[in-house]
């Protein structure tokens, strides 16, 4: 029974956070069809900011609570400067090239923020684990649970709304929407494509930086942090369907599932589990399980 | 979609073992570079004839780690050290899972269908980082393979396994020019271009698919066995999907005029790198990441379009 509370608690904690990291990556897919493999960087930048910044912040002997703000703060800043920075220098020059040539342009630019990274930062670890601690630990069906991790849980669910009502409600967001099913018609109705485009990777790019500052506080900041992210959060946005948030959603609820379950029950399939399930659906239903229907040329 | 040409490929072909006999004039550790590169060019090559259908693969690691386990596992578990039982067995393995997977991936498409393969060969890399009877990580060594029962010596060993490999890389590139002028390969870019019109004229654009994933499997084969022979070890990195990536940028960069585009593309890569990490090891992925960024900025239809300037004019 106990091991059953700890699948579901682990399942879904786990699943928040690949929603974290593959809503950016399957947002900008789905509106610029760029397969942003520098994604992964992205994370690894969030996570080495946050655990600097809040290195300097506890190290003045500042109160606990405000870390959880500067780690708000840090996230949307460097998140937009950094995507900005991208978008601008690099992507801005390349729309219209072919899908596969954009891949290796993100995977050129994977490399070059991975080194910068270790430029910047070093080879060592950084330890900051005082916000994981910070809420101590509750007890669900007789488990000793981190506060943390539920709260990352409520995170991902806020921010996921945050995001559906920002492209449903918001002005911006409509328009986004117009890009998505008409690139060619919205420019001709008046909507500026490429501010829709900088727009969009500077969201997908916070959400990859939020990721990265929510799990520094878990892990030992390390070079090679991005590599792993980047390939399950592909398989996430593949299970659910290319450019789909809800099947980005789901795709996170399966993968999640699927890595608690192999961790509690045969630890030795936890680094293909994922695979193993995206392997599946993707043989069942060819296009993920949200995708659109697509036209076939003739 | 750019139209291509193989009724130049022997002249290429002619042109790639020329200058694989100058690399008897090259320092012993570039032509051992070269060496290397030619094995990973023939996966690159794969990598290219399924472009050429509109496939991109991102997991053609996958073939490249089983020929190269197969000619480690037969030399150094099983004891059979002949160099043309390992890769005849290297590109029969690569060969019978690219039929294998080529039934389930030639129904795909895309990003699909580089996401799926890409999917297949991480667990593969899964498999083999949990298989501590084969070194998990760090792979494991092979003896020095034979010829016939003759065991070249130290002195000779690198002059014959160059030998070996650039005589091999000029005959798959000459099987592959076959193929490449035969109707299965020259369906390959009606798949890419239009299916349904290619349905229509009564082809099957899936076992097209299915032809180009199989033969791009053996070669894949032969390079991960040839690998395996010069450098002596093996590990599961061959199949990691930044490898995978490599192969797909030269195959997307060198261009698909030719089969030997791909091959001197990846030693083109390959001494990117070597100087790269030579002149600045903690930064030789930034150097690398920005020589691919210029080359696809600057030459947009792939290093293959230099030669062809002087036509346009």
């Amino acid at each position: 029974m106990q091991k059953f509370t700890a699948i579901m608690l682990d399942g879904m904690s786990y699943a928040a956070w690949l929603f974290l990291v593959a809503v950016g990556l399957t947002l900008i897919y789905g509106v610029m069809r760029i397969l942003n493999i520098a994604h992964g960087a992205f994370y690894a930048i969030g996570a080495y900011v946050c655990a600097s910044a809040l290195g300097v912040y506890y190290s003045l002997g500042l109160p606990g609570v405000f870390a959880f703000a500067l780690m708000g703060v840090v996230a949307l800043v460097a998140g937009l400067i950094v995507g900005l920075i991208v978008e601008r220098g690099v992507l801005r020059n390349l729309y219209g090239r072919d899908e596969v040539l954009m891949v290796l342009v993100t995977y050129a630019l994977f490399l070059i923020l991975e080194d910068a990274v270790k430029l910047i930062w070093g080879v060592k670890s950084y330890f900051v684990y005082q916000p994981y601690a910070h809420f101590g630990f509750i007890e669900i069906g007789g488990l000793p649970y981190q506060v943390y991790d539920l709260l990352i849980v409520a995170l991902a669910v806020v921010m996921g709304i945050a995001l559906w009502f920002w492209l449903e409600r918001s002005r911006m967001g409509r328009m986004t929407t117009a890009v998505v099913a008409d690139r060619e018609i919205s420019a001709a109705m008046g909507i500026n494509v490429k501010r829709v485009f900088a727009t969009t990777f500077a969201i997908g790019t916070i959400f990859a930086v939020v990721g990265g500052v929510v799990t520094a506080p878990k892990i030992a900041v390390t070079p090679g942090i991005g590599v792993e992210v980047i390939i399950l959060a592909f398989a996430v946005v593949v299970i659910g369907g290319l450019g789909s948030i809800p099947g980005a959603a789901i795709g996170a609820v399966f993968a999640g599932y699927a890595r608690a379950l192999s961790v509690h029950l045969a630890p030795e399939f936890e680094l293909f589990a994922i695979y193993a399930v995206m392997a599946v659906v993707l043989a069942i239903r060819p296009h993920g399980l949200f995708a659109r229907a697509s036209g076939r040329k003739i | 979609m750019m139209k291509t040409d193989f009724r130049r490929e022997p002249l290429h072909i002619a042109i790639l073992a020329g200058l694989l006999i100058l690399g008897f004039f090259l320092p012993d550790w570039m032509r051992f570079l070269l060496q290397t590169a030619l094995a990973g060019g023939l996966v690159a090559l794969g990598v290219a004839l399924q472009m050429r259908a509109g496939l991109v693969n991102f997991g053609q690691g996958l073939y490249y780690v089983l020929g190269g386990y197969a000619v480690g596992m037969l030399a150094a578990k099983a004891g059979i050290t002949d160099v043309f039982l390992l890769l005849i067995a290297a590109i029969a393995i690569a060969t019978v899972a690219g039929v294998v997977l080529g039934l389930l991936l030639s129904r795909y498409r895309e990003i699909f269908y580089a996401m799926l393969s890409l999917a297949v060969s991480m667990i593969l890399y899964g498999l083999l980082v949990k298989a501590a009877w084969l070194g998990s990580t760090d792979g494991f060594n092979i003896p020095a393979v034979t010829y016939l029962g003759w065991t070249p010596d130290r002195t000779v060993r690198p002059d014959v396994y160059y030998i070996t490999t650039a005589v091999l890389t000029v005959l798959a590139c000459l099987a592959t020019a076959r193929y490449l002028t035969s109707g299965a390969g020259m369906l390959c870019e009606a798949v890419a271009e239009n299916e349904i019109r290619l349905e229509y004229l009564g082809a099957s654009s899936r076992k097209v698919a299915f032809i180009a994933i199989v033969v791009a499997a053996a070669l894949s084969g032969l390079g991960g066995g040839l690998f395996a022979m010069s450098t002596g070890h093996v590990d599961p990195l061959m199949t990691n999907w930044t490898t995978s990536g490599g192969f797909v940028f030269v195959a997307l960069l060198a261009g698909r005029g030719s089969t030997i585009a791909p091959v001197i593309g990846f030693f083109l890569l390959e001494l990117v790198r070597t100087y790269a990490l030579d002149f600045a090891p903690n930064a030789w992925q930034m150097i690398l990441g920005s020589v691919m960024l210029a080359v696809i900025l600057l030459l947009p239809n792939g290093l293959w379009s230099l030669t062809e300037w002087r036509r346009k004019a």
